[in-house]
C-alpha cells in the first residue's frame, strides 16, 4: 500500500506537465502563476495560524489538554484515540487553520509517523471544514433555512472522524 | 463560534496552569507557538506554491472540463430531478473534478455558480432546495485525490513516508461521502417540499 501511495505523486506531476504541453498551455508560465496565487493564500492565513497555535500551544503546556483528555478517557480507550488527536476531532468541522495548527503541533512534538501523528493526518485529508463550506455556499445566495445540510455533513464527519482512527489502526499502525 | 472557543482555550490554559504552577511554562509555549506558525508557513511556502502552480497548469489546459464528462452518468443518481441539459449539471461536475484535483482556488467559485444554478429553478426564496442540501454536503465531505498541504506537511517534519496517508484518507473520504450523501437522500424521501 506504501509504494501505490508514493507513485501517486510523481504520476500526477508527470500526467499534468505531459497533458498541458499536449494541450500547448504555457507551462511554466502557469506554473508562475499559480504558484503566486498559493504565497497569497499562504500569507493571507498567517495571522490567523499565529493566534491559533498560540492557543493550542499554551493549551497543552498548561496541562488543561491532559485534564480534558482524563476526563474523557474512558471514550479515548474505546477509540483508541490519543489524547492529542482529541482537539483536532473536536474542531475539525469548525476551523481549517485551528486543525492545522493542531496537526503541525502533533507533528512537532510527537512525530508525523507517531500513532497520534498518523490518526491526526488521515483525519486532516479526509475531512473538511463543515461549517465554513456551509457558510460560503448557502451565504452567496443568502439561504438562511439550510434544512438537512447541516446534520447530513456532521454525521459525514463523525463517519469520517471514528474511521479515520480504525482505518489509521488497520492499515499503518 | 471561533471567537469563544479560541478566547476560551487561552484562559483555561491561564487558569489551569496557574493551578498547577505551570505559568512561566505556559507564558513560554505562547511564544514558541507564534515562532512556531511562522516557522511552519516558511517550510510549507516552497511545496505548496509548487502544487499550486501544476495544478493551474492542469486548470489552464482544461483538464477539468475532459473529466467532468465522465462523471456526468453518475449525476442523474445524484440529482435526478435535474433535466438533462440544465446549466447546474456542468457546474456541479467541474466543481466535483476541481475538489478532487485539489484546486481549491477553482473550486469555490465554480461550487457557487452551481448554487446559482440549483436556485434558478428554486421556487422558495430563502429555503435550501434537496439539491442543494446533496450538493453542499458532498463540498463538505472532500474527497480529495492528492491531499498535498498535508503531505508537504508531514515531509517538512520527517515522515519516513510522507504519501503513505493517501489510500487510508481516500477510503476513509469515500466511506463519508456516501454516508453523507445516503443520509441527505434519506432524509429528502421523508420530507416533501
Amino acid at each position: 500500500m506504501n509504494t501505490l501511495s508514493s507513485f501517486a505523486v510523481p504520476a500526477v506531476i508527470g500526467f499534468f506537465l505531459i497533458f498541458g504541453m499536449v494541450r500547448r498551455v504555457g507551462v511554466y508560465d502557469c506554473f508562475v502563476e499559480g504558484a503566486k496565487d498559493g504565497l497569497q493564500s499562504l500569507v493571507g492565513i498567517i495571522p490567523a495560524l499565529i493566534g491559533l497555535m498560540v492557543a493550542i500551544s499554551m493549551f497543552r503546556a498548561s496541562c488543561a489538554l491532559e485534564l480534558l483528555a482524563h476526563l474523557l478517557s474512558p471514550l479515548l480507550s474505546t477509540l483508541h484515540l490519543p489524547p492529542d488527536v482529541l482537539p483536532l476531532a473536536l474542531l475539525r468541522p469548525i476551523s481549517g487553520s485551528a486543525s492545522t495548527a493542531i496537526v503541525t503541533d502533533i507533528f512537532s512534538t510527537a512525530g508525523p509517523d507517531s500513532p497520534a501523528g498518523t490518526i491526526a493526518s488521515v483525519m486532516m485529508g479526509s475531512t473538511e471544514t463543515t461549517f465554513y463550506t456551509v457558510a460560503v455556499y448557502f451565504g452567496a445566495l443568502g439561504i438562511k433555512n439550510t434544512r438537512h445540510t447541516i446534520p447530513c455533513a456532521l454525521l459525514a464527519d463523525l463517519t469520517g472522524i471514528l474511521l479515520s482512527i480504525f482505518v489509521s489502526h488497520w492499515c499503518l499502525l | 463560534m471561533l471567537n469563544y472557543i479560541w478566547g476560551g482555550m487561552i484562559l483555561v490554559s491561564l487558569i489551569v496552569s496557574a493551578l498547577t504552577g505551570n505559568v512561566e511554562t505556559t507564558v513560554a509555549a505562547a511564544a514558541q507557538g507564534a515562532g512556531n506558525a511562522v516557522e511552519l508557513c516558511l517550510t510549507l511556502l516552497g511545496i505548496l506554491c509548487l502544487w499550486t502552480g501544476l495544478a493551474r497548469i492542469g486548470e489552464r489546459a482544461g483538464f477539468i472540463r475532459i473529466l467532468s464528462r465522465l462523471l456526468h452518468p453518475v449525476l442523474s443518481f445524484l440529482f435526478p430531478k435535474l433535466d438533462r441539459n440544465d446549466p447546474a449539471r456542468d457546474s456541479i461536475v467541474m466543481n466535483f473534478v476541481a475538489n478532487l484535483l485539489g484546486m481549491g482556488n477553482a473550486a469555490t467559485p465554480l461550487g457557487i455558480k452551481a448554487m446559482q444554478d440549483l436556485h434558478a429553478r428554486n421556487k422558495k426564496r430563502g429555503v435550501a432546495t434537496n439539491e442543494m442540501c446533496t450538493f453542499v454536503v458532498m463540498n463538505t465531505a472532500s474527497l480529495q485525490l492528492l491531499p498535498t498541504t498535508l503531505i508537504s506537511l508531514r515531509q517538512a517534519y520527517g515522515s519516513a513516508a510522507p504519501s503513505s496517508i493517501i489510500i487510508p484518507v481516500w477510503m476513509v473520504s469515500i466511506c463519508s461521502l456516501a454516508v453523507g450523501i445516503l443520509a441527505s437522500k434519506f432524509i429528502e424521501r421523508r420530507t416533501r417540499l
